[in-house]
């Protein structure tokens, strides 16, 4: 099954046009990464390769806030654990073998699956995958390189970075929120275990432990 | 305390954690209950970085207001749906605005 041209077309400048929305997240992860004291050098690995803005951010935000690696390795994996359910999803639609499955994976995210997901053809589901992989990819390493580089040059304060982080998460968190009443339970429960444990545990307890919120859920349906 | 471990074990842990979902048969994970935690873990992880970031300064609460009021206002543009760069700018224009004047 193949589309037809001027559809592929479409599919592709919607993909690309994906990858430029993610310009500005990385400019603020870059910024937020060497302000929380990583190289450089490190931010940009980080984006080439964790290639995970979610994950990402929440990584140098437990660091940037005095917490441990154990902490912010845990919370950061723990938010990347989706990327392997979309893994999952995205098997059976992209037949990948051999060694682009090794590549595929590494486009695995967020914007990658829901463009992909969202066409009823998987030819063009193929299509949507790698040229949202392409864009998103080419714009958030762009990005965060421009970020870092700017962050390590002007204090992050003077471009209200302490307000854009969390905002960002916010923005990430909102999509997630209008699912469900569950959602909006857990993400309640989440946010007060944090505001009670900053003043009572080392920094990066509170995001791991709001988790707990979990048990709010009830029978997970 | 070198932040390379973190890197590293970062970039370790979200490549495996990706490629995993391609060579873990669908039938060990692809259970309701286990697709269910994965999504709402996220949730209650970014509630809470959306408070410590706002409000934590290591173990202290710390009320700055040009940070509040810039976090307010990319709370509202998110309310509104505004994309994400809308989202972004706003936040940050409205706290470094402050901080200037």
């Amino acid at each position: 099954m193949t589309a037809a041209p001027a559809e592929r077309r479409a599919v592709v400048r919607d993909s690309l046009s994906v990858g430029a929305a993610v310009g500005a997240y990385g400019f603020a992860f870059g910024a937020a990464s060497v302000s929380a004291g990583l190289s450089v050098l490190q931010t940009c690995l980080l984006s080439l390769l964790a290639f995970t803005g979610g994950t990402q951010f929440a990584v140098v935000s437990v660091v940037a806030g005095g917490g441990g690696t154990g902490a912010a390795l845990g919370s950061g994996l723990l938010l990347g654990a989706r990327n392997m359910l979309y893994a999952m999803r995205l098997a059976p639609l992209l037949h990948v073998r051999g060694l682009r499955r090794f590549v595929a994976a590494l486009g695995t995210i967020d914007e990658s699956t829901a463009m992909a997901v969202a066409r009823d053809d998987d030819d063009l589901a193929r299509v949507a995958f790698w040229w949202t992989f392409i864009g998103v990819f080419t714009f958030w390493n762009l990005s965060t390189l421009l970020g870092a580089v700017a962050g390590s040059l002007i204090d992050p304060q003077t471009i209200g970075l302490d307000a854009v982080v969390p905002a960002a998460f916010l923005a990430f968190l909102a999509p997630r929120l209008r699912a469900g009443a569950v959602e909006k339970r857990v993400a309640v429960g989440g946010a007060s275990i944090a505001a009670v444990l900053i003043p009572l545990t080392p920094p990066g307890v509170p995001v791991l432990a709001s988790c707990a919120a979990l048990l709010l859920a009830g029978r997970m349906r | 305390m070198s932040l390379w471990p973190l890197v590293l074990g970062t970039i370790a842990g979200c490549y495996l954690l990706k490629l995993a979902g391609y060579f873990v048969p669908s039938r060990v994970l692809d259970h309701p209950q286990v697709r269910r935690l994965v999504e709402l873990v996220p949730v209650a992880l970014l509630a809470a970085l959306v408070v410590v970031e706002a409000l934590a300064d290591g173990r202290h609460i710390d009320w700055n207001g040009a940070r509040m009021a810039g976090f307010a206002a990319g709370a509202v543009a998110v309310w509104r749906r505004a994309p994400f760069i809308v989202v972004v700018v706003v936040a940050g224009l409205v706290a470094a605005l402050l901080r200037l004047a």
